[in-house]
C-alpha cells in the first residue's frame, strides 16, 4: 500500500531560472523557464505534458534527468530527494528517450556499442553477458540481432528510435522521460513506436512522463495530462475529463488547434492570436491574460491561485475558489 | 542465422539492404579523391626517403670538397656524380636535400603534435564546459592571435639560440591557435547533440563523454588542421633558417640552403630554385592532403 501512496516521481515547487545576457555589457536578466511546478507521478501511469514550444517542457525533462539542477524546489524519486542520490543510482531509475533519433545516436559507434554503453558505464556484467542483454533488448524492441554491427547512418528513423528505446530500457529503469519521441518520425512510423512504448510499459511496469505537443498522441497514450504555459502548469486533469471538457481557456485553445484530416475545414481558429509572450518579461497577473478570450480585469493584476478539486488542478480566475 | 527467419519477426523496414559500413564508405571516398591521393603519395614518398636518408643519399651531406664547388646539376650540364650539383662548399646538393627532408618533416610533425595537443585540449575544454573556461580560453586565443608569430619566434630564438629543439619548441608553442579555434567550434556543435545528453543521463563520466562521444566526432576536423599546421610549421622553419635564426649550419635544412644560395642567386639560380621548389612541392602536397581529407570526411558529403 505504501508503495502506491508514495509517488514514484514527484516535483515540489520546482523553479528553474536562467540568466540571459542582453548584449555585451547589458545586465543579465532572469528567465524563468520552469516556474513553481509541482507534479506527481504514480507508479505505472503515463503523465502527458503538453504546451507550445518554449513553455519549459524540455527544461523540465532535463531537471528530471539530473542534467540541470533546479534553482529552487525539490525533485523526489520514491520520496527521496534527487540531490541525495548519486548520478549513477539516478541513471538506473530514470532514463530518457529523446526527440530526434538522428541526433540521439552517436554516428561513430555501432548499435551494439550504443546500446551496451549503459552497461559499461555501470560495470554490469562482462562482454559475454552484455552481448546477451543487448540481443534480448533488441528482440524486445523489435530489431533483429544482426543490426548490432550496423551504424546509425544505415538505419531508418523508426529503427533508430527503437535503438534509442533499447538503450533507455537496457538497465530496466522505472521511469522513462519521453521528450517528444515521435515528433521527428514519419506519421506511418509514429504509431508503431507509440504502440511499442505502450506494450513496453505494460510489460515492464514503466512510468512515463510523456512530453509532446501532439494532442492526439497524448490522448492515445496518457492517463493524465498536465498543460504547461510559460513555465507554469495551468491545468492538470485525467485524459478523459481534459479532452471532454477542458476548463482552462488555454487547454481549450490547444484542443481547438488540433488539425483535422478533414479537408475544407481550414486551419482552426484558436482565438489565441499570434504572439507568444516574451518569457524574459512575462505579463503581469495571469501570464495568459493577453491571449485569453475570457480575460477579466482581475486577470491583469492578480495571479490566480491553483485550485485542487476532484477533477485535478486548475490555475485560472474563472475557477477561483 | 538466415535472412528469411529473422525477417519474419522483424520490422519490415529492416529489409532494406544493409549497405557498406562507414569504414568501407570512407575507404572508397578516400581512394576516389585525386588531390588527396596525389598529396598523400608525394608525402609518403618523401617520408620514405627521409627515413631511409643514409641509404638513399649518394654522398655524405656534410663532406666538403672545395675543389668541386658549385658544380651545376645534371640538367644544366653537370655530371652524374653530383646529380643536383654541389653548393658553395662542395657538398652534394641532392644528399643535403634528402637530409633536409628529415629536418623539415620532423619539425612539421613534432610542432603540429605539440600545438595540436595544446590547442585541442584548450578548444575541447572551452567548447564542452563553456562559461568561465570558455572565457579564459577565448581570451588566450585572442592574446595568441595578437602576437606576430615570426617576430616572436625570432625573438625567442635570438635569446635561446637557434637549434632544432628550440625551433620545434617555439613553433609547437606558437601554432596552437587554429587548433583551439576549430576544436572549440566543433565541440560546441557536437555537445548540443542529444547523444551527449543521453550519455550524461546514463551517468557516464565527463572524461568518458569527451573521449568516446565528443572526440570521435570532431576527429576529422582535427586531422585537417594537423595537416595544415604541419605545412605552416615547415614554412616557418624555412623562414627562420633563411633569416639565420633557425636550424644552424652545417645541419642541412631547406631554408638554410635557400639562404646560403641567395648570394649566388643571380649567377647560379638553381642553388635557390631547387630547395625552393622542393619546399613548394611538399607544402602543396600537405595542403592537397588536408583539403582532400576535409572533403572526404565532411558530413555533407555523406549520402
Amino acid at each position: 500500500m505504501s508503495q502506491l501512496d508514495t509517488p514514484v516521481l514527484e516535483l515540489r515547487n520546482v523553479t528553474k531560472t536562467y540568466s540571459v545576457k542582453q548584449g555585451l555589457f547589458g545586465k543579465p536578466k532572469p528567465l524563468t523557464a520552469v516556474n513553481d511546478v509541482s507534479i506527481k507521478l504514480a507508479r505505472g501511469e503515463v503523465l502527458g505534458l503538453v504546451g507550445e514550444s518554449g513553455c519549459g517542457k524540455s527544461t523540465l525533462a532535463k531537471i528530471l534527468l539530473g542534467l540541470e539542477a533546479p534553482s529552487s524546489g525539490q525533485v523526489l524519486v520514491d520520496g527521496q530527494a534527487l540531490g541525495g542520490q548519486d548520478r549513477l543510482a539516478l541513471a538506473r531509475r530514470i532514463q530518457p528517450i529523446f526527440q530526434d533519433p538522428y541526433s540521439s545516436l552517436n554516428p561513430r559507434k555501432n548499435i551494439y556499442d550504443i546500446i551496451a554503453l549503459p552497461l559499461r558505464v555501470h560495470s554490469i556484467g562482462n562482454e559475454v553477458s552484455r552481448q546477451k542483454s543487448v540481443r534480448e533488448i533488441l528482440d524486445i524492441v523489435g530489431l533483429p540481432a544482426r543490426v548490432m554491427n550496423s551504424y546509425p547512418s544505415q538505419m531508418s528513423g523508426g529503427q533508430r528510435q527503437r535503438v534509442a528505446i533499447a538503450r533507455a530500457l537496457i538497465m530496466k529503469p522505472e521511469i522513462v522521460i519521453c521528450d517528444e519521441p515521435t515528433s521527428a518520425l514519419d506519421v506511418s512510423v509514429q504509431s508503431q513506436i507509440l504502440n511499442l512504448l505502450n506494450e513496453l510499459r505494460q510489460e515492464f511496469g514503466l512510468t512515463y512522463l510523456f512530453i509532446s505537443h501532439n494532442l492526439a498522441v497524448i490522448e492515445h497514450l496518457a492517463t493524465r495530462v498536465a498543460v504547461m504555459y510559460l513555465g507554469r502548469i495551468v491545468e492538470e486533469a485525467s485524459v478523459e475529463s481534459l479532452f471532454d471538457a477542458a476548463r482552462h481557456p488555454y487547454s481549450d485553445a490547444l484542443l481547438k488547434s488540433v488539425l483535422t484530416p478533414e479537408p475544407g475545414l481550414g486551419i482552426p481558429d484558436t482565438h489565441l492570436g499570434m504572439t507568444y509572450p516574451n518569457p524574459i518579461a512575462p505579463p503581469d497577473g495571469c501570464h495568459f491574460h493577453p491571449r485569453c478570450p475570457s480575460a477579466m480585469d482581475l486577470c491583469k493584476s492578480q495571479r490566480p491561485t491553483p485550485l485542487f478539486d476532484a477533477a485535478g488542478r486548475i490555475e485560472c480566475h474563472l475557477f477561483s475558489p | 542465422m538466415t535472412l528469411a527467419t529473422s525477417a519474419n519477426s522483424v520490422d519490415p523496414l529492416l529489409q532494406d539492404i544493409i549497405g557498406p559500413t562507414p569504414g568501407q564508405q570512407l575507404r572508397r571516398r578516400f581512394f576516389g579523391h585525386r588531390g588527396l591521393m596525389i598529396g598523400a603519395s608525394v608525402l609518403g614518398l618523401l617520408l620514405v626517403i627521409a627515413v631511409l636518408a643514409p641509404v638513399v643519399a649518394p654522398h655524405d651531406p656534410y663532406a666538403q670538397d672545395l675543389m668541386a664547388r658549385m658544380k651545376p646539376p645534371v640538367f644544366l650540364g653537370g655530371t652524374w656524380e653530383n646529380i643536383l650539383g654541389t653548393d658553395h662548399l662542395g657538398r652534394d646538393y641532392l644528399s643535403r636535400l634528402i637530409y633536409g627532408a628529415r629536418v623539415s618533416l620532423l619539425i612539421g610533425f613534432v610542432a603540429a603534435l605539440i600545438s595540436g595537443t595544446i590547442g585541442t585540449a584548450m578548444g575541447v575544454a572551452a567548447g564542452y564546459f563553456g562559461g568561465r573556461v570558455d572565457m579564459v580560453v577565448t581570451f588566450l586565443i585572442n592574446v595568441r592571435l595578437a602576437m606576430p608569430v615570426v617576430l616572436v619566434a625570432l625573438a625567442v630564438v635570438a635569446i635561446l639560440g637557434g637549434s632544432l629543439q628550440v625551433v620545434i619548441g617555439v613553433l609547437g608553442l606558437l601554432l596552437w591557435d587554429r587548433f583551439a579555434v576549430v576544436m572549440r567550434a566543433s565541440t560546441l556543435q557536437v555537445r548540443g547533440r542529444e547523444y551527449v545528453a543521453a550519455a550524461q543521463a546514463i551517468g557516464a563520466s565527463t572524461p568518458r563523454i569527451l573521449l568516446s562521444e565528443i572526440m570521435p566526432n570532431i576527429m576529422n576536423n582535427l586531422i585537417v588542421v594537423i595537416t595544415l599546421e604541419m605545412a605552416h610549421a615547415i614554412l616557418l622553419e624555412a623562414t627562420l633558417s633563411f633569416l639565420g635564426l633557425g636550424v644552424q649550419p652545417p645541419t642541412p635544412s631547406w631554408g638554410l640552403m635557400v639562404s646560403e644560395g641567395k648570394n649566388m642567386m643571380l649567377f647560379e639560380p638553381w642553388l635557390v630554385l631547387i630547395p625552393g621548389t622542393v619546399l613548394f612541392v611538399v607544402v602543396l602536397a600537405i595542403n592537397l592532403m588536408g583539403d582532400g581529407l576535409r572533403d572526404v570526411t565532411a558530413p555533407e558529403n555523406r549520402s
